[in-house]
């Protein structure tokens, strides 16, 4: 009876560690994985602004990224964050497509 | 020998007719503004044909008979009055060192809307009337105007109100640069952009006359002979500017700075094929 109450305690501690363990490395790994993402959105915003052609939902989505990132909800951060490239990626395609497809909207 | 000749003969003849149509083709693409601003008109003037070419100056109002009712019921109290009023107090009133915007202008600044974008060949750029007004005041020591409102806004309404009635008169000079500047405007005017992946063609010529929402899309040809405006939407008086980027967010795309050059470029273009329209600013849109 002892042994297994010993047992179950020791269990119990096991399980908490491992428990506390996997939440600090989870959360470690989310700010990183944040940090990566942001970066990686950042750059193609820049990227669309060097083509004059930010779109406004990606400049919000990056500033509610850096807001979620600060509050601590990695999750949400890195969400934005991954919104945010995906929009300005687009609106690097569209400045490049438009390169040339604007002519066939030109009245002749 | 007689086949060499052929050969010979039927090479040059290929010859000729491809260079020929790299010709055609060259000047098909090669900038030639009046032949644009021709088939600009054209093309406006055949989608409404029962709109007369200087209406298209009263933006929406010359596609819809019912708001056009409104409109000349709205004119007998203008609601841009109040910025001409303020426009001529602010147009007279001496800077501190005793001159005045009558100095900066040809003709003291009286009835030269329509000169209004011009192609500055010692600066090199466009130069709007927004950016004149600001240049002035800064080369007097005053403090520039806020491009999209308020004070900018009544001054440009006074100076196209002494304007009234006189068609534009947009030059494009031999400098090559005035020709670019021209092309870049054209080419903006076109370009689709914002996640609306929308460009301003996109409305004002695929679409005018239309509903977007409760508006009353306007026609490109004339749009600016009307500037600057009193829009009820925005419950206030707003520049060429100001009309531009909010365009540009509207279609989500994030304004440039007002009086960039792309947006310079635009009011070139866009004022360049309008020539020959009447100036009927300062306007009122719903």
């Amino acid at each position: 009876m002892r042994n297994s109450t010993m047992r179950a305690a020791a269990l119990c501690a096991l399980s908490t560690l491992l428990l506390a363990v996997a939440t600090s490395a989870r959360a470690a790994g989310s700010e990183a994985d944040y940090k990566t993402a942001y970066a990686a959105a950042e750059t193609a915003n820049a990227e669309a602004g060097k083509l004059r052609n930010r779109w406004t939902t990606a400049v919000k989505a990056l500033k509610d990224a850096k807001k979620a990132a600060e509050a601590g909800d990695f999750d949400k951060a890195i969400a934005l964050s991954k919104n945010a490239e995906t929009l300005s990626r687009a609106a690097i395609f569209q400045s490049n497509e438009q390169k040339e497809a604007w002519k066939e909207m030109e009245i002749k | 020998m007689r086949l060499t000749f052929r050969s010979t003969a039927t090479g040059f003849a290929l010859a000729a007719l491809m260079l020929g149509a790299a010709q055609v083709s060259h000047a098909a693409d090669s900038p030639n503004p009046p032949a644009d601003a021709k088939a600009f008109q054209k093309f406006f003037t055949d989608k409404f044909p029962e709109v007369k070419l200087d209406d298209f100056v009263n933006g929406p109002y010359s596609m819809d008979e019912g708001l056009y009712k409104q409109w000349k019921e709205k004119e007998e109290f203008p609601p841009y009055e109040f910025a001409v009023d303020a426009g001529k107090e602010l147009f007279n009133k001496p800077f501190r060192n005793g001159k005045s915007f009558a100095d900066c202008f040809p003709n003291k600044g009286i009835g030269i809307r329509q000169n209004y974008p011009y192609f500055d060949e010692k600066q090199g750029r466009v130069v709007t009337l927004e950016l004149a007004v600001n240049q002035c005041l800064e080369s007097n020591g005053e403090k520039p105007y806020s491009y999209t409102r308020d004070e900018m806004a009544s001054v440009t309404a006074y100076m196209a109100f002494t304007s009234r009635g006189k068609p534009f008169d947009i030059k494009i000079p031999g400098d090559p640069r005035a020709l670019e500047a021209y092309e870049n405007g054209k080419r903006y005017f076109y370009t689709r952009r914002g996640q609306l992946n929308f460009s301003c063609a996109t409305c004002h010529v695929q679409s005018p006359g239309n509903h977007i929402r409760a508006e009353v899309l306007a026609p490109a040809l004339g749009i600016l002979n009307a500037m600057p405006i009193y829009r009820s939407e925005w419950g206030g008086m707003g520049t060429t500017s100001r009309r531009f980027t909010s365009c540009n967010s509207q279609v989500r795309a994030e304004p440039l700075k007002p009086q960039d050059d792309e947006y310079r470029d635009l009011e070139y273009y866009l004022s360049y094929v309008s020539n020959g329209l009447p100036i009927s600013g300062p306007g009122a849109r719903p």
